[in-house]
C-alpha cells in the first residue's frame, strides 16, 4: 500500500506492506537510524517518536496508520547546529550514560514538557514512565527535564 | 518480531467497518489505536486475515454530556479522557482510572473503545466501568443494542460482541459529587495491574466496586457491594473482596496472595471513597 508520511517536514511517498512496523519503515526505509528498537514489545520507549506533536511507540503502530500523519524524530528536533533545548539540557546534565535510550528519551520529554510545562520532580518521573534507562540513569534525566523546563540556561 | 501479513482495509465509515466484519467474520479484526491488538499480533497470539482500521473514524471521536450521562465515543483516545473537565466532573473515577493505563505514549494512542472490546481482565478501564454501571452501545448490520457492562464480559479476552458487531459508545451513569478511589498494585512502572480495585461512593451513598486481574474477566466485588449497602464498613465489607472471584497464579502471584492484594486493595480503595 502506498503510504505519504510527512517526517521532519520533508513529505515521503513509499510502498509499504500492511504488517510493517512504523519503526521499520523508519529506520529501514527511510534510512533514519535515531530511533531505536529496544523491548520489541512496547515497554521500553527507546522508539518513542511524536505523531502530530504527540509522543508515541513507534513499534506497536503500523506505517500504514501514519498515513497522511505529521512525525518527528530525533533527527528533526535540532535546528541545525543548534540543539534543541531538551537536548542541550540532556548534554548540561549528563543525562546519558550508554545512550541508547537517549533519543526516545529525549523524545518522551519534550513531549511530556508540550503537556506540563512546569513539572514537579514527581511529575517528571510518572512523566517518562514508558521510557526505560538499563544504565539506571534516571537521576540525571530528571534533572535535565527540570532543567529544560526551568529555562535551561545555567 | 513481526507480524504476519493481512490484508489492510481502511473503513470509511462504522456502517463500511460493520460490513467488512459481516463478510469476513471472525478472520477480521478492528484496529483502533492498536495498542492490545499490534502487540498480540507481533507475538502471533493473533493472526487475523483481514485488519479493519477504523482509526480515523473521527465521528466516534466524542466525550459528550448526555444529561443523566457521559457519552464517550469508541475512538477516543485516553490521553482525552484523563484531561476531559466534563468526565473529571461527572465520571471523575473514570478520568483517574484512565490516567494510570500504561504510559503517556500508550494513552496517547490507545482509545477507550479498543480497551474494553479487548475483554483483558488486566485491563484498568473495565473496573472504573463496573465500578460506574456503565452501558456499551454496539452497533452492527441490524442496528444498535446496548449491553450492560455487567453483561459485556463473557470470558478470558470475550466479550459480548458478535463478529459482526462494533463498540461505538460507552455511557457512564452520570456520577456528580461522587467520591472514588483507585488502587492499582504492580512491581514495576507502567506495568498491568497484578491487582487493582476501582471504588465509587455515590453521592446518595450508592457503593460500586470492580476488580482488575481476580477474575477471567474483569469483575465486580457484589458480596462488597452489598455488605457496603447493609451498612458494613470498609473494614468490614473489603474482607469479602475476593468472594466469587477465581484468580489465577502466575510469576507475579498466587492465587492466595490475589485474594489478599483484593482485600487490602479495597479496603484502601473504599476508605478514600469515603466509605
Amino acid at each position: 500500500m502506498e503510504i505519504s508520511v510527512t517526517i521532519n517536514g520533508t513529505t515521503q511517498t513509499h510502498d509499504v506492506e500492511p504488517r510493517t512496523l512504523l519503526v521499520h519503515y523508519i529506520r529501514d526505509v527511510v534510512g533514519l537510524t535515531g530511533t531505536n528498537i529496544g523491548c520489541d514489545t512496547s515497554s521500553c520507549g527507546a522508539c518513542t517518536i511524536h505523531m502530530n506533536g504527540e509522543s508515541v511507540k513507534s513499534c506497536t503502530v503500523f506505517a500504514v496508520q501514519a498515513d497522511g500523519e505529521d512525525l518527528l524524530t530525533i533527527e528533526g528536533l535540532a535546528d541545525g547546529d543548534t540543539l534543541h533545548p531538551m537536548q542541550e539540557s540532556f548534554r548540561q546534565c549528563h543525562a546519558l550514560q550508554c545512550g541508547y535510550c537517549t533519543p526516545g528519551m529525549v523524545m518522551a520529554a519534550v513531549s511530556f514538557l508540550e503537556e506540563n510545562p512546569t513539572p514537579t520532580e514527581r511529575e517528571v518521573r510518572l512523566g517518562l514512565e514508558g521510557n526505560l534507562c538499563r544504565c539506571t540513569g534516571y537521576h540525571n534525566i530528571v534533572k535535565a527535564v527540570l532543567h529544560c523546563a526551568a529555562g535551561g540556561e545555567r | 518480531m513481526i507480524p504476519a501479513a493481512f490484508d489492510y482495509l481502511r473503513a470509511p465509515s462504522a456502517a463500511e467497518a460493520i460490513a467488512a466484519l459481516a463478510e469476513h467474520g471472525d478472520e477480521a479484526k478492528l484496529l483502533a489505536g492498536g495498542h492490545s491488538l499490534i502487540p498480540l499480533m507481533r507475538f502471533r497470539l493473533a493472526r487475523p486475515a483481514v485488519v479493519v482500521d477504523i482509526g480515523r473514524l473521527d465521528d466516534l471521536n466524542y466525550i459528550r454530556d448526555g444529561g443523566d450521562h457521559v457519552a464517550i465515543g469508541a475512538l477516543t483516545r485516553h490521553r482525552d479522557v484523563e484531561t476531559s473537565d466534563l468526565v473529571a466532573t461527572r465520571a471523575g473515577l473514570l478520568g483517574e482510572v484512565t490516567g494510570h493505563v500504561g504510559d503517556p505514549q500508550v494513552r496517547h494512542r490507545g482509545t477507550i473503545g479498543g480497551a474494553v472490546a479487548h475483554g483483558d481482565p488486566a485491563s484498568d478501564i473495565p473496573s472504573a466501568l463496573i465500578a460506574l454501571g456503565a452501558t456499551l452501545v454496539a452497533a452492527g448490520p441490524q442496528g444498535s443494542r446496548e449491553i450492560s457492562v455487567d453483561d459485556f464480559f463473557t470470558g478470558f479476552l470475550e466479550t459480548a460482541l458478535a463478529d459482526d458487531e462494533m463498540l461505538t459508545e460507552v455511557r457512564i451513569p452520570a456520577a456528580d459529587g461522587a467520591r472514588w478511589g483507585f488502587e492499582k498494585f504492580n512491581r514495576r512502572a507502567q506495568d498491568w495491574a497484578i491487582v487493582g480495585v476501582s471504588a465509587l461512593v455515590r453521592s446518595g451513598g450508592e457503593v460500586g466496586v470492580g476488580l482488575v486481574n481476580m477474575h477471567s474477566t474483569p469483575v465486580r466485588a457484589a458480596a462488597v457491594e452489598g455488605a457496603a449497602a447493609g451498612g458494613a464498613s470498609a473494614v468490614e465489607a473489603a474482607e469479602l473482596a475476593a468472594d466469587g472471584c477465581d484468580p489465577t497464579e502466575d510469576l507475579n502471584a498466587s492465587v492466595e496472595y490475589r485474594q489478599h492484594l483484593a482485600r487490602v486493595l479495597t479496603r484502601r480503595a473504599l476508605e478514600t471513597a469515603g466509605l
